[in-house]
């Protein structure tokens, strides 16, 4: 087990009257190589969540286990280190910019971390590659006459250069447009797949986690409302509607037909299967008919 | 570090005091700070410190909260019991430190000073803690437009006022946002010597003064969208009304005032 969220509780300005319970108690286990989506409605605890993972929230109640060292116990862990392999891309991470040059933003990271310089190079070069941002096309370029797009993965490229084993997003795909979008979700598994790099996804767009998680955690009120795997998540449709989600698109096209009674499974996440899903069905009624 | 700044932060409750017109807080507070500066008396000092807890209680605001507004002005009120108890010269000799001298008038006289800041800053909070800030910025607009005549320009200050206002909570949440992103970046914003703390601190204000630009500058697009064009001929959705609380929170002052002169507190 690589994380462990016990019994987490978090009060915002306790004791002012502008008191507000953001997490209650909330249990989440994170296994290695783990493609977790956090999903919830605004204001569900989401963030306040992840916050937590690598010691920018203090927890009011309860605490995070991370490779079995207790983050908030009796010992203050070094929090340098945690926050080396607990990446934490913040919502519109390109706001965080402020170096000169791409190569200084990026490097901002791993010099914090005390790198020797000569190796400095080659983790910023990595980490633009795993954005796919051309080295030497952007190194020298200032952050701030980049595109929105390409602004957000030189601020992603500044948390991956100091080489995370988990990566957190805090809905890392908001506000870009569907090319850019989907560039940055294909650059996601990537480093998930080719980097092995733990990823905790925060989102509410459920297209997206149905395509990237192997597994889900529906937030509500403060609280980890269901979990599991996307198809398990997705079948109970009507509750993830009452807590303002919804289901992937297909998905809800397959219950649909499924509902006018139609044989097809409705636990489908994709178009390419519910594409052969569709053609068997088909294929069958003619078969019966002729 | 940044949220334990009390001055000039509004604290939401119900009470008489919140209740009360913003016009009519702001010229009572004047008359109140006006009458701080005639008491010279201990017994005076004494009476206007029970009134002033009267009207804290008549707030229902935790005590503490004016407690915590002293602590900005603490270093000023030392040192003005400092300079006084050293420089203001009359009566006895109490203490003597090489060429210094401590005299009882000099003790006397910043003893009163203390008081009269301590006073003056509880009673001013007194003011921003129970008026929401766009209420304050619409007294304040209101009591100044007689101005506007001789050329002041009343409702663009106002205005200015209430954005700044309105943006002093988006800022703090947006640095405590880019700090957070930065410390996940492994910054450290408490370490060091003075030189790196200043240093450090090139992550946080560069974007920090990007957001704020590019805010001003949506804010002012969104405006004139909206046919903004200054103060003339506006109308408002909330006009402020004079009730008769108003009236009996002036004959509360009022009434102080002539005491204090009437007696010689």
């Amino acid at each position: 087990m690589l994380l462990q969220v016990k019994n987490l509780t978090h009060v915002y300005m306790p004791g002012s009257p502008y008191e507000h319970p953001a997490l209650n108690k909330v249990n989440l286990e994170v296994h290695k190589g783990d493609f977790l989506g956090l999903i919830g409605r605004t204001g569900s605890g989401k963030t306040t969540l992840v916050q937590h993972l690598n010691g920018l929230l203090k927890p009011s109640e309860g605490t995070i286990l991370f490779q079995g060292r207790d983050l908030y116990g009796e010992q203050k862990p070094n929090w340098g280190e945690i926050r080396q392999k607990i990446g934490l891309v913040f919502q519109y991470p390109e706001e965080q910019l402020f170096g000169e040059t791409v190569f200084e933003d990026v490097a901002f990271g791993p010099r914090k971390l005390g790198i020797p310089e000569e190796t400095i190079e080659e983790r910023v070069k990595k980490a633009l590659e795993m954005v796919t941002l051309d080295y030497a096309h952007f190194k020298e370029r200032s952050p701030f006459n980049l595109s929105r797009g390409e602004m957000r993965r030189v601020a992603m490229a500044g948390v991956l250069s100091m080489e995370p084993e988990v990566l957190v997003m805090d809905e890392p795909s908001s506000g870009l447009d569907p090319r850019g979008r989907k560039m940055l979700l294909d650059q996601v598994k990537q480093f998930h797949r080719q980097a092995g790099i733990t990823i905790i996804f925060v989102s509410h767009n459920m297209e997206e986690v149905a395509l990237l998680a192997n597994r889900l955690a529906v937030m509500e009120g403060g609280q980890i409302a269901l979990e599991g795997s996307p198809e398990e998540i997705f079948m109970e449709a009507e509750k993830l509607t009452s807590m303002g989600l919804g289901v992937p698109q297909v998905t809800r096209l397959m219950m649909e037909l499924n509902h006018k009674g139609k044989q097809v499974k409705s636990n489908i996440l994709s178009v390419e299967e519910a594409r052969q899903e569709i053609l068997n069905m088909l294929e069958k009624e003619q078969g019966g008919r002729s | 570090m940044i949220k334990d700044i009390t001055m000039g932060q509004y604290y939401p409750a119900k009470s008489y005091l919140h209740d009360l017109d913003p016009r009519m807080k702001i010229v009572l507070l004047f008359f109140y700070v006006i009458l701080i500066f005639f008491i010279r008396t201990f017994y005076g000092f004494l009476f206007i410190a029970f009134i002033t807890y009267v009207m804290i209680k008549g707030s229902h605001l935790p005590v503490k909260m004016f407690l915590k507004s002293l602590r900005p002005v603490l270093v000023i009120i030392s040192f003005t019991l400092f300079l006084h108890a050293f420089f203001t010269k009359g009566g006895e000799v109490l203490l003597t430190l090489g060429p210094l001298t401590v005299e009882s008038a000099g003790v006397l006289t910043g003893l009163f000073m203390t008081l009269r800041l301590m006073i003056l800053v509880i009673t001013t909070s007194l003011l921003t803690l129970t008026t929401s800030p766009i209420a304050l910025t619409d007294g304040i607009e209101y009591l100044l437009s007689p101005l506007k005549k001789v050329g002041v320009p009343a409702h663009e200050m106002a205005m200015m006022m209430t954005i700044s206002l309105r943006f002093v909570p988006i800022l703090i949440m947006e640095s405590s946002k880019i700090m957070k992103a930065q410390q996940a970046r492994g910054a450290d914003f408490n370490r060091g010597s003075v030189v790196e703390r200043a240093k450090n601190m090139v992550p946080l204000i560069v974007p920090l003064f990007v957001s704020a630009f590019r805010r001003a500058d949506e804010l002012a697009t969104a405006m004139e969208a909206r046919c903004y064009r200054g103060g003339e001929g506006r109308t408002r959705l909330y006009t402020l009304q004079l009730t008769p609380k108003d009236f009996y929170a002036l004959t509360f002052v009022v009434l102080v005032f002539v005491l204090v002169l009437a007696t010689g507190l």
